[in-house]
């Protein structure tokens, strides 16, 4: 028996409990994530994507409910590095060059200098950045820097990739290459990827299967397998894609108009 | 930089001129034996006594006052010299002890609600009032030091006590300025609060550090001077202030070249920080903080 790279099972998140503010985030979700998989957490604001993602990187712990990556507690995974994170900001140290940005989960792993230092290249190399070495976060772009930040989250080859919204900041022009760039990386690495976005065409084109969430309390809606075979510019264009496009969007509007059916 | 200096001393002509043209026009009142009861009861006299002359304050830097054979810039330079090194002790304890302060209080919400007031507190006791205290309770209490305890290591004492609130206060800001995804991404690395202090918290700190070093370090020379002037010691700024303002009567321009001299030793440090600042700052590639 293989081990999934993510075990969800009826995990809930109550944030505030007892409180007059208490806030139901996520109610029993329940979900597996194979190994290689790609991923995406999709659904109006409020339905607690986010919240599932930290619960899986273990920045929080759920209510009731197992979470399990790699068939460990959360928890452990965290502490055996098993995961790296890229988020909405870059999150980049300004002070530190592009070089030390991504040397930093390293050197807190205990590496020595230049097995980091070679490592820092490889992954510069990777994201295309090799020029970029010695440069400060502030002279790069916006795009440059999130290619740095995922970067730094791959640097110590951790067998899965947690991404918050990596892109939500960034150009239509820049966002599509850098999905090209994320999808080349995650077959080049085969790293396991969870990916929250709330952009149903970034979700189609980059995912192995779409998991479409409701809010208020926050919900798994409906899981669309995706399967488009390799991805470029032509599967942008292509009917199926279209297609793809148009179921995600059916379930998130049934999503809606379920919210507006409350009472 | 260089625009700043010009500015700067553009400034320092005009406030001369200024100074200068209001002591004429007090004067030609005066002269005129006019009643204009708003000069000398509303506004200063400006008889040489009240306002020296400009060129005499400036004159008085190369005069020799009697009983030395050193002109007057020569002393206040080895006296600001005693009271820099003073200001200088004081600000790198004050330093120390306000980033003690600051990580202490970062590192606990409830230190932080209960420990800060006190901080704050602390800058209300009037200086003038402990440097007395300090002065004796130094001499008799630190005796078992292996060196001679010397006055001015109590007026170093006395800096440290205005020189550690800016750095405490601004470096917990620093301390607590990381954007939230910034801890959550070490936290996702199970880094270690002392990882996260040294690898994200001190160094997100440095520009708000030397927004607090270029207060801190001329609070250091006001300390220092006061310090010097409550506590009776010999040697710096704060006794030639002293001193010339006994005998003000017979030269008031002299206490006008000291007090220029203190604020030129001010002016010294904060200068000296600005430029480790450019220094520190620049080479990361990063802005200052006000």
């Amino acid at each position: 028996m293989t081990t999934h790279a993510v075990r969800i099972n009826g995990a809930s998140k109550v944030f505030n409990p007892g409180k007059a503010n208490a806030v139901q985030a996520l109610v029993e979700i329940d979900l597996d994530i194979e190994p290689g998989e790609f991923v995406t957490l999709i659904g109006p604001s409020g339905c607690g994507k986010s919240t599932l993602l930290r619960l899986v990187a273990s920045l929080i712990e759920p209510t009731t409910g197992a979470i399990l990556v790699n068939g460990k507690s959360a928890e452990q995974a965290r502490r055996d590095q098993d995961y790296g994170m890229a988020f909405q900001r870059a999150g980049l140290f300004d002070w530190r060059s592009v070089s030390k940005n991504i040397e930093l989960p390293l050197e807190l792993m205990g590496w020595k200098r230049e097995d980091r230092h070679r490592r820092a290249r490889e992954m510069l190399e990777l994201v295309k950045l090799d020029e970029f070495v010695d440069h400060h976060p502030a002279e790069l772009s916006g795009g440059m820097q999130q290619r740095v930040a995922i970067a730094r989250s791959l640097s110590f080859s951790p067998s899965l990739l947690l991404m918050d919204e990596p892109f939500g900041a960034l150009d239509e022009m820049t966002r599509e290459h850098m999905q090209d760039e994320l999808l080349r990386i995650w077959s080049e690495t085969k790293t396991t990827v969870v990916f929250v976005t709330h952009s149903i065409p970034e979700a189609v084109y980059l995912s192995t299967r779409v998991v479409v969430m409701s809010p208020r309390p926050g919900r798994i809606a409906s899981i669309i397998e995706v399967d488009l075979g390799d991805r470029n510019e032509i599967t942008r264009e292509q009917t199926a894609f279209f297609e793809k496009i148009t179921q995600v969007r059916e379930a998130l509007r049934a999503v809606e108009a379920h919210r507006v059916d409350e009472p | 930089m260089i625009r700043q200096v010009v500015v700067f001393v553009v400034f320092l002509v005009l406030l001369g001129f200024g100074y200068t043209g209001y002591k004429a026009f007090g004067q030609a009142i005066d002269d005129r034996q006019t009643d204009w009861p708003a000069v000398g009861s509303v506004l200063p006299r400006t008889d040489d006594l009240n306002m020296p002359p400009v060129l005499d304050i400036l004159g008085e830097f190369g005069e020799t006052p009697g009983g030395t054979d050193k002109i007057f810039a020569r002393l206040l330079f080895d006296e600001a010299a005693f009271t820099l090194r003073e200001a200088a002790v004081g600000f790198t304890v004050g330093v120390l002890v306000g980033l003690a302060i600051a990580i202490l209080l970062a590192r606990s919400r409830r230190l932080e609600q209960g420990l800060l007031p006190y901080v704050i507190a602390s800058q209300t006791i009037p200086l003038i009032a402990i440097a007395p205290i300090v002065i004796v309770w130094s001499r008799k209490n630190f005796d078992f030091l292996p060196w001679d305890w010397k006055d001015w290591m109590s007026v170093a004492i006395i800096a440290t006590f205005l020189t550690f609130f800016p750095v405490a206060v601004n470096g917990l800001r620093g301390l607590q300025s990381p954007r939230p995804e910034n801890m959550e991404l070490m936290e996702s690395y199970a880094a270690t609060w002392g990882q996260t202090l040294w690898r994200l918290r001190l160094p997100a700190s440095v520009p708000y550090l030397f927004a607090a070093f270029k207060i801190a370090a001329t609070a250091s020379i006001v300390g220092a001077i006061v310090g010097e002037i409550s506590a009776g010691v010999g040697g710096g700024l704060g006794r030639r202030i002293l001193l010339e303002a006994q005998r003000y009567t017979t030269g008031p321009e002299r206490l006008y070249a000291a007090v220029i001299g203190s604020a030129l030793l001010g002016i010294f440090v904060f200068l000296i920080i600005t430029l480790v600042e450019r220094l520190v700052l620049g080479r990361q590639g990063r802005e200052a903080v006000t």
